[in-house]
């Protein structure tokens, strides 16, 4: 469940859009907004503190992103650097060379241990292991009945005794061996991290049966204070994983953030609802989506990056329009379409494909094959193709693996090309009043071609035959003649 | 981690240290940081908190305010202020009289209850418990348990039974008897699950058909619970006529306070606090010692 962004970060976003370059006042301001959210959160202020300057030093470092305005960037590196500390390593489990495998489960009251204990067991089960469980709650009433009620819906054993959890987690492990059990899941009560005698209990019960995997379970709704909890778990037993629970309510789980920053150990299940399969593990990117509570953004900048360069686009735009469109350009404008994915899904792109274009007319292997042969000229060539000479074609044919001759081929079809970008420059057409595409930024998608259907110019058979296409092929290039009227300027 | 009093202790040092000319100073930027952290870290929330320092700020400046002891004392009287004017009785009129405790799972609801019911209880034919859960595992094992510890009635359904006529049952049971107060549990619940929030109301309605008068709906809410306790109450409190809240394990280092926006935004007055495992462990709610509290260390 995503928030929608915040008034603020809107208007700073609107008033950041426009700027070419970050300055670090810019970075303070999106990550001024970025600390509310994280509070917001429930992260604990410490821990954002720190978190921020972790982000300004990404942000500082990390290389201008053409498609993203330096307001998304700054979320870009806000989102990567959560996605990071919450997720940088995962646990995998390996069991120990003499069974059983122990797991111990420690947390506050309340938090879920009892019901994680019983999705442990049946998550050890689907991984081909034969767990048992240990009932040592015997502080709340009925704990162990409902440990006892929970694994008979999953056919595996409980062990537990009346008496002290310590005797109990003990003697539930030589039953564990005695069964030929080779995992132990040892439930136990939840208990204060500020109450002394039970974190002392805790740790002898820990003592006794030298657990391979102490669990931290952690309820996702917890506030500031989450940090000092675990602080305080860890630093008794030496956390080595955690369990975030209730996920399925609509908490932005930031104490996850905070817990995760001061234990530095993984969070290695995610526990989504009260039914026992209601467990998985753990995905960072989700939860950093959660905690930052920008969902709108992350798709936005998502988008962006999978898109057309703009940016580029643009330059190019404007090149063509001067009759500077080379081989590089089209070198860049191959591997754009190749970006975005199969040439199948360009029809998806195209605002207006014309009339008569199968999709499946498009190879792509003409593409590539294009491609290797413009990737083996040299930068000369590529911006003076006219130096292609006869040894020149042989060495460029050589190095993409094709002949001569396709070489040829490209250089002509390049020409006409270029012959044919120029056109709209001479025409007669009317000058369309419409928006500079410099100024449009549509998400996802190129903005400096829109090529409508209206005032159409015949493509040569050359193009066609480059894209492997058949039949009449129309694109509609008035907007460039609009754009060189109206000088564009590079944003 | 941040403690109000040891760092406004060690300001104050650092004053006496200059001296008394230093008083006279305008209290600089870092008390109000200070200030600021202090409220997010006990779970105000971070816009509370800043429109807490702002009119803080204000006061400070108005009534010229230069130490910090006064300071503090405006800024605890200002939290005692939103706190205050709330009826923190528990109604029990009715025959019989109906209590229905309600949240989220694992905030204490079945525990509260057996103390309540110790509280309550003046002889065996007092109290009737009422095990409306009916969904969570050995649910009513453990409310039988604080029946036997209270001794009072309990009145059960199979697991999987329809809460509503458990509860319903209970309050035939008790009027029938003579006994004049039903204390009901009900499964924890997200207020993210539309149909268990509808069930809950269906619980209200059906509880109030037959002889029962529901006149107290006890909100109970953990106290680490972080900003997501407001969405939490306003949830409940559409679902139900949520008439109070229990706020639970504030024997632990958190301070609880998501209530202040609790109070401040939905008018629900905190009846009753929890703080421990045990059956004497439920308190009535105390503005003064709860402020108080915020300014302490909890070791």
């Amino acid at each position: 469940m995503f928030e929608i962004l915040s008034d603020s970060l809107s208007s700073i976003f609107g008033r950041l859009r426009s700027k070419g370059r970050l300055t670090e006042g810019d970075i303070d301001e999106v990550l001024g907004e970025v600390r509310v959210a994280l509070l917001e959160a429930d992260v604990n202020l410490e821990v954002v503190k720190e978190f921020q300057l972790a982000v300004k030093q990404r942000c500082m470092e990390s290389e201008i992103h053409k498609a993203l305005n330096p307001a998304q960037q700054v979320i870009k590196c806000v989102n990567d650097q959560l996605v990071d500390v919450l997720g940088g390593d995962t646990i995998s489990f390996s069991y120990a060379a003499k069974p059983p495998t122990v797991v111990l489960l420690a947390g506050l009251q309340g938090v879920g241990k009892t019901t994680t204990a019983a999705k442990l067991a049946r998550w050890f089960k689907s991984q081909g292991r034969n767990p048992i469980l240990i009932g040592a709650d015997l502080q709340r009433p009925a704990a162990v009945e409902q440990l006892r009620t929970l694994a008979t819906s999953i056919d595996v054993p409980v062990f537990s005794n009346p008496g002290n959890p310590v005797e109990t987690a003990k003697a539930g492990l030589a039953e564990a061996s005695r069964l030929g059990r080779d995992v132990v899941i040892c439930d136990t009560a939840g208990r204060l991290n500020v109450d002394e005698e039970m974190m002392d209990e805790i740790r002898q019960i820990s003592d006794s049966i030298s657990p391979h995997y102490t669990l931290f379970v952690i309820d996702s709704m917890a506030g500031q204070d989450a940090v000092n909890v675990a602080e305080a778990f860890h630093e008794r037993l030496e956390i080595d994983a955690m369990i975030l629970t209730k996920l399925d309510g609509d908490s932005r789980g930031g104490a996850a953030l905070s817990a995760k920053s001061v234990v530095g150990k993984p969070i290695a299940f995610a526990s989504t609802g009260e039914n026992l399969e209601d467990f998985e593990l753990f995905h960072p990117d989700r939860l950093s989506n959660r905690i930052l509570g920008m969902g709108d953004v992350l798709t936005l900048i998502e988008k962006a990056e999978e898109a057309f360069d703009v940016d580029e686009a643009e330059k190019t735009a404007v090149r063509i329009m001067e009759g500077q469109f080379t081989l590089d350009d089209f070198l860049e404008q191959m591997q754009q379409l190749k970006k975005m994915g199969p040439l199948q899904n360009l029809v998806d792109m195209m605002p207006n494909l014309p009339q008569g274009v199968d999709s499946s007319d498009i190879d792509d292997k003409n593409l590539v094959r294009l491609e290797a042969i413009i990737q083996s000229m040299t930068a000369d060539e590529r911006a003076n193709p006219v130096i292609i000479d006869g040894s020149r074609r042989g060495r460029i044919a050589k190095g993409s693996g094709t002949s001569a001759q396709e070489v040829s081929q490209l250089l002509k079809q390049f020409k006409e090309i270029k012959k044919m970008m120029k056109g709209p420059k001479k025409s007669n057409k009317k000058q369309r009043n419409k928006k500079k595409s410099g100024g449009r930024k549509k998400q996802g998608r190129t903005t400096s071609r829109n090529l409508k259907g209206k005032d159409a110019l015949e493509i040569p058979k050359e193009l066609e035959k480059l894209v492997g296409g058949a039949g009449d092929q129309q694109f509609d290039l008035s907007e460039f003649g609009t754009l060189t009227e109206n000088k564009t300027t590079e944003s | 981690m941040v403690n109000l009093s040891s760092k406004l202790s060690n300001t104050r040092k650092k004053f006496s240290l200059f001296g008394k000319s230093a008083l006279s100073r305008s209290l600089d930027d870092s008390i109000w940081q200070e200030i600021e952290e202090t409220l997010i870290s006990a779970d105000l929330g971070v816009r509370p908190s800043l429109q807490i320092v702002e009119s803080l700020k204000e006061k400070a400046k108005g009534e010229n305010i230069t130490t910090l002891d006064e300071l503090t004392e405006i800024l605890k009287n200002q939290l005692k202020a939103t706190l205050s004017g709330f009826e923190l009785s528990l109604d029990l009129d009715g025959n019989p009289a109906v209590w229905l405790l309600v949240g989220t799972n694992g905030v204490g609801k079945t525990t509260t209850i057996g103390k309540l019911a110790h509280r309550s209880q003046s002889g065996q034919n007092s109290v009737v418990l009422a095990a409306g859960d009916t969904f969570r595992a050995a649910a009513s094992e453990q409310l039988e348990f604080w029946a036997q510890q209270a001794e009072v009635h309990i009145v059960k359904g199979a697991e999987g039974a329809d809460p509503s006529s458990v509860i319903f049952d209970a309050t035939e049971y008790a009027h029938a008897r003579g006994i004049p107060l039903v204390i009901a549990d009900t499964a924890g619940r997200l207020h993210t699950k539309k149909n268990l929030m509808e069930e809950l109301s269906k619980i209200q309605r059906v509880a109030g058909k037959g002889p029962g008068t529901v006149n107290e709906i006890l909100l109970v809410i953990d106290s680490t619970t972080g900003q997501n306790g407001l969405v939490q109450a306003s949830q409940f409190a559409e679902a139900v006529d949520v008439t109070g809240i229990i706020l639970t394990k504030l024997d632990g280092s958190s301070r609880g306070g998501i209530i202040f926006a609790i109070q401040e935004q939905l008018g629900i007055p905190i009846k009753l606090v929890g703080i421990g495992e045990g059956i004497e462990d439920l308190v009535p709610f105390d503005v003064g010692s709860f402020v108080d509290a915020l300014f302490e260390t909890k070791q």
